[in-house]
């Protein structure tokens, strides 16, 4: 019977449950997007990074994340010294990263060296880089940017030619000559990072320790490396996401809070009816929570249909910037951070009607 | 107290506080009534008919005085147990009918079932109340699709869907033209001496009066006569 009040009590104004349901599915989307989008940002890092081929990564001594956002400070020596000195290893290749429009990085590389580590780009269109200035970009930034093959294109203060389309998934979305990149940033003889490859990835602890006891580089291996592309790793998203959760509880709060307040003035009348038939106060406490619970579930599920509409939007518009990704397994998450705000919101209105009194409520017109 | 009554008050009195003044809506009532009576309470507005009846209903509770409904004392009973005792053992008839609009006609009598703890499966003994109320092939829409008079039946089988003790009616034909009147209050009748429904009934009408077994006139919070 308390399903038959909630549910033809929403059905009686229609208006009023959808705006609720609307509101209250904003933080939903909220969070939903935030976390898809930390998550493919980071998954889409990690893929690429897998697709250079590489063992090993070696970096400056005070690299300490995965996201590195300081000048290059590795010198491209030390390139040479892997391939020639250390055991085991049979390529390195140095590239040079310079962020342009975050999170999309440009990275300078040695063609050469990268297609023999890497196997290659895979070309949609175009051909690999030839001249200084030539550019290639994959095929999900040139969408964005509505590139084609030919074009030139100003970066940096810098005119380069597109001269090839890629398959995205390997190393960067913007890949240039590491000589030009070094030269525009005034770092010649210094790289960002050397990706290693070695004759046998199960040499690879050894040789982390052996580069380490030799130099004051930083040397992880692939596993390391990808497995520090999670959220919990990047300073200040975690933190970031609670605010937004904090958000969504205070959103759910206050929208649910209203629309059961304005819900129970209107229906004062109707609670002196039912207190007058004998309803106890937990009965009227039970109807007015039970709709809550319906205003969250179907806020949650239009906030969940509403961050397809956000993936789809990012996917259509800015495919390359923000890789999102649809995180199911936050959906109770954010179903449970609504559920909270939306009870929250509504014991006020409900402990309310439940102390009503009945005459009063019953001569309220 | 009790002597067979179903309701019994002594000396009872109720004083509202509006603002920082005192109002007495009841000065002293002394009033009795069987099982199966049928009474009429009348009087001009501010008589204290409205207040005797929210009393006995269990829907406030009195300043000073001894009130007994169906064997329980209402003045020592908590809001707890007068709301138990709205489900059970009194049913109302308010003018304005005061049926849940959202609800059908269906709905509202199982609502009352329901919070009269009530099962859900089908009384075929009910079924039988609700075709002599005549409303039983109107189960399915909801009020702003019955006329008053169907509407006031409604509310009468939501009223005595959990077999209370008592039914009070509060101007039960206030909001009725002549001939839903007369069919309310021959219904009223019908109840009392076919199920021995005892039956409290405030009016203004004397027509309507003259369908119980005794009116009791009220002024000034007093009972003034019996007849």
């Amino acid at each position: 019977m308390t399903a038959r009040l909630v549910f033809e009590n929403l059905k009686h104004k229609p208006m009023r449950s959808l705006l609720s349901f609307l509101l209250i599915g904003v933080p939903v989307t909220l969070i939903l997007t935030l976390v898809g989008l930390a998550n493919g940002m980071l998954q889409d890092s990690q893929n690429r990074a897998r697709g250079v081929g590489a063992d090993l990564v070696v970096r400056g001594s005070t690299a300490t994340g995965v996201v590195n956002t300081g000048p290059p400070a590795v010198s491209e020596g030390y390139v040479k010294f892997l391939t020639t000195e250390v055991p085991h290893v049979t390529q390195a290749t140095g590239v040079v990263n310079h962020l342009v429009d975050f999170p999309v990085v440009m990275t300078g590389i040695d063609q050469e060296q990268f297609d023999r580590m890497s196997g290659g780009f895979e070309y949609v269109a175009g051909h690999q880089l030839r001249g200084p200035d030539d550019m290639l970009v994959d095929r999900l930034y040139a969408a964005q940017k509505k590139l084609q093959v030919g074009q030139t294109f100003s970066l940096m203060n810098h005119n380069w030619h597109v001269v090839g389309i890629i398959e995205g998934g390997k190393l960067a979305r913007i890949v240039v000559q590491a000589k030009t990149l070094q030269y525009l940033d005034s770092i010649q003889g210094k790289v960002s990072q050397i990706w290693v490859k070695l004759d046998n990835p199960a040499n690879d602890d050894a040789v982390v320790k052996d580069i380490e006891s030799r130099t004051d580089l930083k040397v992880n291996t692939m596993e390391e490396f990808t497995d520090m592309f999670s959220v919990n790793n990047i300073h200040g998203v975690t933190e970031f996401i609670d605010v937004i959760m904090g958000i969504g509880v205070v959103i759910g709060f206050v929208t649910v809070c209203l629309s059961m307040y304005m819900s129970v003035l209107q229906r004062t009348r109707e609670i002196g009816i039912l207190k007058a038939l004998g309803a106890s106060k937990a009965f009227i406490l039970r109807i007015i929570l039970a709709e809550a619970v319906v205003l969250a579930a179907g806020g949650t599920a239009i906030g969940i249909l509403m961050s397809y509409g956000a993936w789809w939007l990012i996917r259509t518009f800015v495919p390359a910037s923000l890789p999102m990704i649809i995180m199911y397994s936050w959906w109770p998450i954010a179903g449970a951070v609504t559920l909270v705000g939306a009870l929250l919101g509504a014991l006020y209105p409900g402990l309310s009607a439940a102390r009503h009194d009945a005459i009063e409520a019953l001569a309220y017109e | 107290m009790n002597n067979g009554f179903i309701i019994e008050t002594h000396h009872l009195r109720k004083t509202y506080r509006v603002g920082e003044v005192d109002v007495p809506a009841l000065r002293g009532v002394d009033l009795s009534a069987k099982p199966g009576d049928f009474l009429a309470i009348v009087g001009p507005s501010g008589s204290g008919k409205s207040t005797l009846f929210y009393i006995i209903g269990g829907l406030t509770p009195p300043t000073s005085g001894q009130v007994q409904v169906a064997g329980r004392d209402l003045a020592s009973l908590t809001d707890a147990g007068r709301t138990r005792l709205r489900s059970r053992t009194v049913g109302f008839v308010f003018q304005k009918f005061n049926l849940l609009p959202n609800l059908t006609a269906r709905d509202n009598i199982a609502v009352a079932r329901h919070i009269g703890g009530g099962g859900s499966a089908p009384n075929p003994q009910f079924e039988e109340v609700l075709r002599l109320l005549g409303i039983d092939q109107r189960l399915d829409h909801k009020p702003n699709a019955l006329s008053g008079g169907e509407q006031q039946r409604i509310a009468i089988a939501r009223a005595i869907v959990n077999h209370p003790a008592i039914l009070l009616a509060d101007e039960p034909t206030g909001n009725l033209d002549t001939e839903n009147s007369r069919a309310v209050l021959e219904i009223l009748r019908d109840l009392n001496q076919r199920l021995g429904q005892t039956i409290l009934m405030i009016t203004h009408n004397p027509e309507a009066a003259a369908f119980a077994h005794h009116t009791i006139h009220m002024r000034d919070g007093r009972i003034i006569e019996t007849t």
